[in-house]
């Protein structure tokens, strides 16, 4: 219940449209087990009696209730409805306002799969059990009750009879439902192995052609294609040992009725009326009891969903800004002092004792091996993650003290994996600043030398880049990427080795851009090419999160460390190369 | 100006992102897919599906006969007649009827399932082995994610079609005739008049259905929308955050959440109509029931009225009637869906691989590695052609670069000599065969292809690296391993070649990704080796140990390597020099430098931007 409780905020102002609903369930109810009652007037009070008269009357309030139950049907569902509806609307907006504000540590320990599976499965059966479930559960209460209630009113024998049947049915259910879960979990498990095989059979297909093993595949496609079929019919097999009973059991009341009610109406014990009433109650009795388990079932599951919704919904968020936040302009001179980073306690760390000054207008080259922690240094700049010790300065000020916004805002960031949206290239390159014009735009994408490609395609800037900008290229992609940043107008920018992919000669044109662009502003770049960085203020080489070496290219290249290294395995034959071209 | 900028900004964020939805919802009624679709059951056509037919006839029948003996018999004849013997034999018999009924549905169930499973289980082994026969041009202008909703969820909508679908129609046929016949055969009069609900039963579960289920398809487009972006949002997080377009985003979503909502608001005050029509339908029999059912009992018998007992089975018929008349106008709906399901998987089974296999095509047993290139032209499509008469010739055992800019055509050569595309003109062949005549499994088991971007499948390293050649033990993986350098990092897992990896993940790093595949090919012992810019994203210590993981590599085998890296490319026994689709020079490095034509400009130009920068 605590969990209900929790989630309280999000249901509870929509209360009315629930109370309401219940309401009119009790007309639903009521009306319902007044057709068998109706039933059995007739036949004993109008057809064995003689009172024809009594036709019209009946028909008339027959024809009446029944309008009323269905006025009363509607509203009871729609107001129920409503009441998912609109609570599941609020849960939405809030989770999706949750997830925009948690950190990179929390995705980097969380799988989009499983987010995914909250916002969707978990968001859908918490909806149902408001909209569904509870009130189901009233009315399966209700009309066992009411019910009965005639059943006894008419006959107590008769209905003893019926009522004997009711525990042997009740353990048959729940039985069912003991084995039926698990069994349609398996299906799911197996279906969700099936889909992921199949997924990855086509999205690795270059390779599979490549090493010709579609037989391989196909028989691995098999096993699980088979084994979702096992199951599948494990659980139909499970459905027809307890289905027909249950039936059965319905139908062994109903021939007990029979025998023991004709008996009663032939020893006038009985109306003949009443008989036939009884048959419309015990269906009464018999389907919501099979329906119990599904019922009970429900509330289980929802409890578990509402658990994973408020998972999210609690989760930490370990970067909170200041009130006393500032919100004003950058110009972009970085320190770093002394600074140390985990990213998770316990750990290694990422970063050790990393200083470095960097005033407007300088560049500062970072190179290493993956994994040595030139990311990390980036990342603290934005403020995604917090260092354990030491600070991390913007214009002298330590990065909490900006606002968020703020702080970003000033930072153009172009990530490692060019990550693009659904949308077309035009509003691809303006994500990070929706009221730029498009001469800003197509300025940024010349730079970026992307202009030209772009306008090669038939749509030019409108268009539509697909899921993960499918169609581009890698180096396009990146392009892309950087227009993006550079779109900002940031005052420091940062490209973390964003292009890797481009070939030499273009990205040489985009260096030549952004040394004009980034006059008087801050630039870091992390490389693998010394190429890349060569002409960087100040290079830091690093290893296993320590600064190994430092200085120009000039200065590392005598240095006779790893850079050097570096240097000359890229080069090795620069020199007979450049004499040959001399010579020429 | 300004104000219009800031209208401009303030708006744009509201429609930033495009979803398109790649599902045909219904489609047209149409005989010739149905048949096809059918063809599917013709395995079981003389197991399964005659005894689910005839399980359901015998549970149809039970159902049917029961209410005339409690109306007919019981009522009229042992309880008017105060009978009690014949009560006590009428209960037994219904007892048997409803035993039988019981055995009959256990089996039905059974085999109904079983059925269709194994149609389902067939039409999607169907789809997925013809899938891979297909060519790289069916995969090129698809989305991996459009093909698998046709592998997994097209096929799956036509489940519920081979479960229950044939067998209730075909039952719920049987019922609601059967449920005509028995009215007439009471009372005409009296089934006649009941039978003016029939009319407005069909209306509601067909046309009422329909447009109530045409809105619930408007719901799950938008809920497809929102989940679209929903997946993105996640997954492009890094980069919003980046931005700092958290806020924007929301008010984005908040559009979405509120169509959706609209959406179901919509299809909820719909469907909540439907019960109280039906029930309301339902009501007007149960009165004309009432109605004139009393009057033709007061008319008795003797002047063309009805016994009581009639009355009473007619009061169950037509407590029976609305369920076969909700599932036909139900099964109507399913087959639109399940005509729209079937086209897409048609379309696919019906397209045909482009690279196709002669009859007794040349198999290779043993493949020396000679490639040769005979006035070779290759068009990926009309406006672009990627090879303009290509010739050249490669030994066995000869290690060749392809070198030129994005779009000079080095990868379709590659493309070509795997035969994943066949050439518009010329021909290609390998050891003096023309690829055209060979076949395709016995010509690419010799060959090898390393990608930039090796694919991982989810799996064991041991699996990941067996993928080359499947029948390797693993004393033969790990030697690979070993050979290519990559035990060395496999062994420093906690668990080894047993550390369960995967496309997404990141326990291995680019490097460590490339090494594996080296290793895949190397278990594949292939003829030919191709590295398609393998070794482009890797960082250069790495690459140094690849480098000498790859000469192990080629030992003894014809490769052919794309690369920007002048390291790799100089080694090779001939560098072909390509532009625009034509080859412009080839010889080795120390001959192209000496040349000093396109060759020698394009290096000394990279040295050149170096020194500029």
């Amino acid at each position: 219940m605590d969990t209900f409780r929790k989630l309280k905020q999000y249901y509870w102002p929509y209360k009315r449209y629930f109370f309401v609903s219940l309401f009119f369930l009790f007309f639903v109810t009521g009306i319902t087990v007044v057709y068998p009652i109706i039933l059995q007037l007739t036949i004993d009070e109008v057809v064995l009696k003689d009172k024809y008269a009594l036709i019209p009357y009946i028909a008339a309030a027959f024809i009446g209730l029944m309008v009323i139950k269905g006025i009363a049907t509607f509203f009871h569902q729609y107001l129920g409805d409503m009441f998912g509806i609109k609570s599941v609307y609020k849960v939405r907006n809030a989770l999706y306002e949750k997830l925009q504000v948690l950190s990179f540590k929390y995705y980097d320990n969380a799988k989009t799969g499983d987010i995914m599976s909250r916002l969707t499965s978990d968001v859908e059966g918490f909806r149902f059990f408001l909209s569904f479930g509870f009130s189901e559960l009233i009315r399966i209460l209700l009309l066992i009750g009411l019910s009965l209630s005639v059943m006894f009113y008419y006959s107590i024998p008769l209905a003893l009879v019926t009522m004997a049947a009711m525990p042997f049915l009740a353990v048959v259910v729940f039985k069912f439902d003991k084995r039926v879960h698990p069994a349609f979990r398996g299906i799911r498990k197996s279906f969700g192995r099936l889909n992921t095989r199949v997924q990855e059979n086509i999205s690795g297909m270059n390779t599979v052609k490549s090493l010709s093993r579609e037989d391989f595949e196909i028989g691995r496609f098999s096993t699980n294609n088979h084994d979702y079929r096992q199951n599948y019919i494990k659980t139909a097999n499970i459905w027809s040992k307890y289905f027909p009973l249950m039936e059965f059991i319905g139908n062994f009341c109903a021939v007990a009725l029979l025998a023991f009610g004709g008996y009663l109406v032939i020893n006038q014990e009985l109306e003949l009326g009443e008989l036939v009433a009884f048959f419309s109650l015990v269906w009464y009795i018999m389907g919501p009891l099979m329906n119990l388990g599904f019922v009970v079932n429900m509330f289980s599951q929802a409890k578990a969903s509402g658990e994973r919704l408020n998972e999210i919904l609690d989760a930490v968020e370990d970067i909170v800004e200041r009130e006393d936040a500032l919100d004003t302009p950058i110009k972009g001179h970085v320190t770093f002092k002394d600074v140390t980073l985990t990213y998770v306690q316990d750990d290694d760390t990422a970063l050790t004792n990393i200083n470095f000054d960097a005033p407007p207008g300088k560049v500062i080259g970072l190179i290493g091996a993956t994994g040595s922690g030139k990311t990390s240094i980036t990342q603290l700049l934005t403020r995604f993650y917090e260092p354990e010790s030491g600070e991390v300065l913007v214009d002298g000020r330590p990065v909490s003290q900006y606002k968020l916004k703020t702080l970003r805002k000033h930072i153009g960031f172009v990530l490692q994996e060019s990550f693009l949206f659904s949308t077309s290239i035009r509003e691809n390159i303006a994500y990070g600043s929706p009221d730029v014009t498009e001469e800003e735009i197509i300025d940024a994408a010349k730079r970026a030398q992307a202009h030209d490609f772009i306008m090669e395609m038939p749509k030019g800037y409108d268009t539509l880049l697909g899921e993960r900008g499918m169609g581009l290229s890698g180096g396009q992609k990146q392009r892309i990427a950087i227009a993006r940043a550079i779109c900002i107008n940031p005052s420091i920018l940062v490209l973390d080795d964003a292009t890797s992919a481009v070939d030499m000669e273009t990205e040489f044109k985009i260096q030549q851009a952004l040394k004009e662009v980034m006059k008087n502003r801050t630039t870091f770049i992390i490389a693998h090419r010394i190429s890349s960085l060569k002409h960087a203020d100040e290079i830091l080489v690093l290893d296993d999160g320590e600064v190994v070496e430092r200085g120009t290219h000039d200065f590392l290249l005598q240095n006779n460390g790893p850079y050097q290294r570096i240097y000359n395995i890229q080069y090795q034959d620069r020199e007979a190369i450049m004499n040959a071209a001399h010579s020429s | 100006m300004t104000a219009k900028k800031a209208e401009n900004g303030e708006k744009r964020h509201l429609k930033r992102f495009h979803y398109t939805i790649d599902q045909a919802i219904e489609k047209p009624f149409n005989w010739k897919q149905m048949w096809r679709l059918l063809n599917y059951l013709k395995p079981y056509s003389k197991t399964y599906l005659p005894g689910a037919i005839l399980m359901m006839l015998l549970s149809t029948a039970v159902r049917l006969i029961v209410p005339i003996l409690i109306g007919k018999v019981a009522i009229d004849v042992a309880i008017a007649e105060k009978d009690p013997t014949l009560l006590t034999y009428l209960v037994l018999g219904i007892g048997v009827l409803y035993l039988l009924n019981y055995v009959g549905n256990i089996f039905r169930i059974k085999w109904v399932n079983i059925l269709g499973q194994n149609v389902i289980y067939d039409l999607r082994k169907h789809l997925f082995t013809h899938v891979q026969s297909l060519s790289h041009r069916f995969f090129d202008s698809r989305s991996a994610g459009s093909i698998l909703v046709r592998i997994m969820n097209d096929t799956n909508s036509l489940q519920e079609l081979f479960t229950n679908g044939i067998i209730n129609l075909l039952m719920d046929i049987v019922t609601l005739i059967g449920i005509i016949i028995i009215l007439f055969s009471l009372s005409p009069k009296l089934a006649l008049a009941i039978m003016v609900v029939l009319p407005l039963m069909f209306y509601i579960s067909t046309k009422l259905r329909r447009n109530i289920r045409r809105s619930w398809q408007n719901v799950r487009i938008q809920q497809s929308r929102m989940n679209s972006h929903l997946n993105e949002s996640i997954q492009g997080i890094r980069i919003t955050q980046s931005f700092s377009q958290e806020k924007e985003n929301t008010e984005f979503f908040h559009g979405l959440n509120n169509d959706n909502y609209l959406s179901w608001q919509e299809a909820t005050k719909k469907s909540a109509m439907f019960r109280p029509l039906v029930e309301l339908s339902n009501a007007i029999g149960t009165v004309i029931l009432i109605a004139y059912g009393a009057y033709l009992i007061l008319l008795g018998v003797d002047n063309g009225g009805i016994e009581i007992g009639t009355f009473v089975s007619f009061a169950f018929f037509l407590g029976m009637f609305w369920d076969p008349i909700s599932r036909l106008g139900q099964m109507y709906n399913q087959l639109l869906m399940a005509m729209a399901a079937s086209e897409r998987i048609f379309e696919y089974l019906d397209e045909q691989p482009i690279v196709d296999e002669v009859k007794n095509a040349h198999e290779f047993k043993e493949m020396n590695g000679e490639i040769e290139f005979e006035n070779v032209q290759f068009s990926y499509n009309e406006d672009r052609i990627a090879l303009k008469d290509i010739s050249l010739r490669i030994k066995a055992g000869q290690t060749v670069a392809l070198v030129g800019h994005t779009g000079s055509g080095k990868s379709t050569i590659a493309n070509l000599i795997s035969r994943f595309y066949d050439p518009t003109c010329g021909s290609v062949k390998v050891d003096g065969h023309d690829l055209c005549n060979v076949s395709l499994r016995s010509l690419r088991n010799r060959i090898s292809v390393v990608l930039q971007d090796t694919f991982i499948f989810s799996g064991t390293i041991m699996e990941n690296i067996r993928f080359g050649h499947p029948a390797a033990t693993d004393e033969e993986v790990i030697e690979a391993a070993k050979v290519v350098g990559a035990d060395e990092f496999i062994q420093r897992l906690a668990k080894g070649y047993e550390t369960e990896v995967e496309e997404r993940g990141n326990i291995l790093s680019a490097g460590e990704r490339q090494l594996l595949s080296f290793a895949r090919a190397l278990l594949a012992d292939p003829s030919i080796l191709i590295l398609d810019e393998a070794t482009a994203s890797i960082d250069t210590e790495t690459e140094v140990r690849i480098q000498t993981a790859l000469r192990r590599l080629l030992k003894g085998r014809t490769a052919i390597i794309i690369a920007h890296r002048l390291s790799t490319i100089r080694e090779a026994d001939n560098i072909f020099v390509l532009e625009n689709g034509t080859i412009l020079e080839n010889g080795n490095h120390e001959a192209l430098m000496e040349q000093k034509g396109e060759y020698f400009d394009l290096v000394k130009s990279q040295f050149q931007m170096l020194d500029a920068i």
